[in-house]
């Protein structure tokens, strides 16, 4: 960062703690960015002169008398078309050892979208695993986390979805991602040949946690510049938000905010909804369609990350290991794409709104038919159908290792039904039944 | 001359001013900073430091900065030429603003200046009148709009003028009013209201009793909501709330329904623009977007504007039930609402109540679901605001302060539940947890005994008993297991699914399904609960469970076809056959 000449330096802190530190200062803006000892803060309070910085790399070893310049501006990135194929950091510095990008400077962060300019979204992404493209089908301009332990292996269900998904664009936003996994990002992207439609904002472990802060910030503002003037589909991929969720939680601490639920700043709901709303689909064919990850502890929802990004985002996606069959699934029950119904029976085949439930309903039948059997009583022969359905269904179908088209897995399904029910057992519109049954 | 300010400290979209005259709480200022204008309103006074709420970002917002202050709390500006309309929470044109992104420090006018209006007077010259008294009428999309004495008129005034038949602007003077001081007012037809001020301008607000139809049977038939009454939908993401909200206010009987989206998808928002233009009212076979007006603040737009955005529609109702219409304002979701209370007065380093909340919740709460309700006017009119709020709870847990107070205030309760909701049994409204308290006004009772029957009410009665009933043994039947627990237990679970399956689930996203008219309520009632009192023959609970659910899906089948259709009564006619195999006597 380069100071310039006529910038007034004040060397006087009067005040440091882990994540912040406080001068006195005049002339300062809001959001403003100001460069502490070589690193970045940026202003987060104004009272009269006093001004309080948060510093991104932490304070660790900022002396009293460290020089503070303003730089007059908010944390911004420079975009243009050389932003494809290249790898950042958390300030849009490039770490690929490329050199810096030129562009038009935006600042990051920026306004909304107004919602009259909105075009409802009402294109398929398919993705292959029937587990979303049935159950849960995924929509351009959708914003949907998946929500899983940390064991599990959502960074490669999302690589998957995001290399078959027919992007222009492909956005990832790191935040706190361990270097193994960045590294496994960076290995299948190029080995599909797609080096030319990813962007990377990178904060691994290794770097400090409250810059983190800016990654999606960082990637959403990229996004924008090729949804909105290259008319582009932008997919963005931000892994994990749970990690930026704590870094919010660690600045307003130290700058001794009363916490909400679970320790979390009070403006959660809004500071996510922030991020998640950037996804749209423009009129224009341009959209930006969001894919996070938010790691649960335990598989609780109720925590507050979890449960204010469900009330933010288009659904969610469970992933679940089925000790049944041995494998990953898509959880048919707590999964949900809320836009599906734009798509469903529309897009897709008309039966498939219907047979995606009455599978569902079946699969919960199953279940129940295996509480009984852990409660030791007998199964009926419908307990016991179900049962073998809900085993094919899984294998066949929820497994995130099946790749087929939505046709194909209406038909699957279809076959299923018939291999074990009766056409008025499976609940479904007489005409359907008449038309899809297999004979 | 107007009070001006001094911007001495920023925090997020708080500002502290330093003040040169009087202000007011909540009085409305403008802060410049870079050739914006950032609207803000007053939330706390402190000597000469006046805080303030920024209704837009603060990026860049320099101390020193200079602010002016109006004079006048948060208002809207009402009249002809709001329906179809899309507003943000300060009333704002969204229309009308330019380019894709919001742009900081735009406002846009509500109405429209130019557009003409055909005006009939309804007050004769010499009349005596008081505020919001009518004077005329004009009509917008087929909604006759009365022309309203100003509100803010204290006393009797005499109409010394008032204009002939023909069109007019809204900004043309309509009429002349003078009081006995001899002052005289020029009235056009704009109307100002502060939006956190409720409209006190009717006679009397007599307790609600008139059902007001939905169309979803677990509201209208299991608990209904009445014309003017109150109701809330708590429940936990992904259990349906908007699905359920979005078929409310498509089929619901309302003259005129005022959505406000607080600080919820914006998606959701863009839903009800692509759609509602499209669809028709059921009732009157014109399209949706004619009578419904849009307040948007989305999730991601700015904090402090949300919560203003609930009061703007609730202002925006009062002004159509001051006309005698029937108004549905549907509030998606008061918690978001809530939660910007919240960050606000964290900000101001208030004392936190439960869960961080203000302590003040539960009256701020309180006023509002009271600003709702059923009134005669003071021309002996009625008119109505059915009020109905969702609920997000943190967690799923209706323990929560949000939830708590609305329930202290809302006379229906809709909880949604996750279980009914991983089970796709759609609306996944709990039929035992959930109540209408107007099953038990004696008014509604007879209301509905005059237009339904007069055993309505223990038929709803009979249904949640046989529900509460069923969910019992089916909570006996997963401890003992089927074998241990007598055949006519299953038959009475049985029966309570058929009640599950053909009263209360149904299917939003099929084309007949969706709606159920009441007279068709009725029927599918008296079916369903004449299957109840059958008594049938089995030997074996698998043959009760086989054969009811042959039973459930012909009823199924039924719901799906045009009400009293060739298939529709080929379906009845089996399922007679069906029933009549084990009927005994």
């Amino acid at each position: 960062m380069t100071t310039k000449a006529f910038q007034k330096i004040y060397t006087k802190i009067s005040q440091i703690t882990k994540a912040t530190c406080s001068l006195k200062a005049q002339g300062v803006g809001y959001d403003e960015l100001a460069v502490i000892d070589g690193r970045l803060a940026q202003v987060v309070k104004i009272v009269g002169d006093d001004v309080t910085l948060q510093v991104f790399e932490g304070t660790g070893g900022i002396p009293t008398n460290a020089e503070v310049v303003f730089m007059g501006k908010a944390p911004s990135l420079k975009v243009s078309d050389s932003l494809a194929g290249r790898f950042f950091n958390a300030y849009g510095d490039p770490i690929d050892g490329g050199p810096a990008v030129e562009g038009t400077e935006v600042e990051i962060g920026g306004p909304s979208v107004n919602p009259v300019r909105r075009k409802q979204p009402s294109e398929l992404i398919a993705t292959g695993i029937a587990g979303i493209d049935l159950n849960n089908t995924l929509v351009s301009g959708q914003k949907i986390p998946f929500f899983a332990d940390p064991d599990q292996p959502f960074n490669q269900v999302m690589a998957t979805v995001a290399m078959r998904a027919k992007a222009d664009k492909i956005i990832l936003g790191g935040m706190g991602m361990t270097n193994d996994d960045y590294l496994y990002f960076k290995n299948v992207f190029s080995n599909a040949g797609a080096m030319d439609r990813i962007i990377g904002f990178m904060n691994t472990t290794e770097d400090p946690a409250v810059e983190r802060l800016l990654v999606p910030d960082m990637a959403l503002t990229a996004a924008e510049y090729f949804a909105v003037q290259k008319d582009e589909k932008v997919l963005v991929l931000l892994s994990d938000m749970t990690s930026y969720a704590d870094a919010l939680a660690i600045v307003s601490n130290r700058m001794d905010q009363i916490p909400s639920k679970d320790s979390m700043p009070g403006s959660l709901y809004s500071d996510l909804a922030k991020i998640y709303e950037k996804a749209v689909q423009f009129p224009s064919g341009g959209s930006i369609t969001i894919i996070a990850v938010t790691t649960l502890s335990g598989g609780d929802i109720t925590h507050a990350v979890p449960d204010n990004t469900g009330y933010i985002t288009e659904g969610q996606l469970f992933l679940r290991r089925d000790s049944d069959i041995g494998k990953v699934i898509v959880d048919p029950f707590r999964s949900l794409s809320r836009l599906k119904q734009l798509v469903n029976g529309k897009k897709t085949r008309a039966d498939h709104p219907q047979v995606m439930n009455a599978a569902v309903r079946l699969y919960a039948d199953a279940s129940n038919a295996k509480t009984k059997v852990e409660n030791g009583f007998d199964l009926t022969d419908y307990d016991q159908r179900a049962l073998d359905f809900a085993h094919d269904y899984s294998e066949k179908l929820l497994a995130i290792d099946v790749n087929l088209d939505t046709t194909e897995m209406l038909d699957v399904t279809w076959g299923l039904f018939a291999k074990y029910f009766k056409p008025d057992e499976v609940n479904i519109k007489a005409a359907l039944v008449e038309q899809y049954w297999p004979k | 001359m107007a009070t001006k300010g001094t911007v001495r400290g920023v925090i997020a979209n708080m500002v502290t001013l330093k003040v040169d005259g009087p202000v007011a709480q909540n009085e409305i200022c403008y802060i410049e900073t870079g050739g914006d204008k950032l609207m803000s309103e007053v939330i706390k006074v402190v000597g000469e430091n006046v805080y303030v709420q920024v209704f837009e970002s603060t990026r860049g917002l320099k101390v020193g900065s200079q602010a002016e202050f109006t004079g006048h709390m948060l208002e809207v500006t009402l009249g002809p030429g709001m329906l179809s309309h899309n507003y943000d929470g300060l009333q704002n044109d969204l229309d009308k603003m330019t380019g894709v992104f919001l742009k900081r420090g735009e406002y846009t006018y509500a109405l429209d200046n130019d557009r003409l209006w055909k005006f009939e007077p309804i007050a004769k010259v010499g009349d005596k009148v008081r505020a919001s008294d009518w004077l005329g009428k004009v009509e917008e999309n087929f909604q006759p709009l009365k022309i309203m004495a100003p509100f803010q008129l204290e006393g009797e005034y005499t109409v010394r003028k008032i204009a002939a038949e023909g069109e007019y602007r809204i900004i043309d003077e309509i009429a002349v009013l003078e009081n006995a001081k001899g002052d005289t007012v020029s009235v056009n037809m704009i109307q100002k209201w502060p939006v956190k001020v409720a409209m006190t301008n009717y006679r009397e607000k007599p307790r609600p009793f008139k059902l007001l139809e939905t169309g979803v049977r677990s509201i209208d038939t299991l608990n209904p909501i009445v014309e003017g009454g109150t109701g809330f939908i708590p429940g936990p993401f992904g259990t349906g709330k908007t699905v359920l909200q979005h078929a409310i206010s498509k089929q619901a009987e309302a003259d005129i329904v005022v959505i406000a989206a607080c600080g919820e998808r914006a998606n959701e928002v863009v839903e009800i623009f692509t759609e509602f233009p499209e669809l028709d009212d059921p009732h009157t076979g014109r399209k949706l977007m004619e009578r419904t007006i849009i307040i948007a603040n989305t999730s991601n737009m700015p904090v402090a504007a949300r919560e203003a955005s609930v009061y703007t529609a609730m202002a925006i109702s009062e002004y159509y039930r001051s006309m005698g219409l029937r108004v549905l304002l549907m509030a998606d979701s008061t918690s978001r609402w809530a939660q910007a209370l919240r960050e606000m007065s964290n900000r101001m380093e208030e004392l936190p109540g439960p869960d961080a909340f203000p302590m003040d919740i539960s009256s701020i709460i309180a006023n509002f679901y009271g600003r709702a309700g059923y009134v005669y006017l003071n021309n002996g009119q009625p008119g109505s605001i059915t009020f109905i709020g969702t609920v997000s709870p943190a967690g799923g847990n209706l323990k929560e302060p949000v939830t708590e107070n609305t329930k202290k205030v809302a006379r229906c309760f809709y909880a949604l539940e996750q279980e009914r909701a991983d089970r796709k049994r759609y609306p996944a409204i709990n039929p035992i947890d959930s109540y209408s308290k107007y099953l038990d006004y004696p008014e509604f009772d007879k209301y509905i005994t005059d237009r339904i029957d007069s055993n309505w009410i223990g038929k709803v009665n009979e249904l949640k008993t046989r529900l509460l009933r069923g969910k019992e043994i089916s909570e006996q039947i997963n401890i003992l297991g089927d074998d241990g627990v007598p055949v006519d237990y299953h038959v009475t679970f049985w029966k309570s699914e058929l009640i599950d399956f053909i009263v209360l689930q149904q299917d939003a996203f099929d084309e007949i399904d969706a709606v159920t008219p009441m007279e068709r309520q009725v029927t599918i009632v008296d079916r369903v609960i004449d299957i109840c009192h059958t008594e049938f023959r089995f030997d074996t609970f698998l043959e009760v469970i086989d054969y009811f659910k042959r039973v459930i899906n012909l009823c199924k089948q039924m719901n799906y076809q045009l009400f009293e259709s060739e298939k529709y009564f080929e379906y009845e006619k089996e399922l007679k056959a069906l029933l009549a195999e084990r009927k005994t006597a």
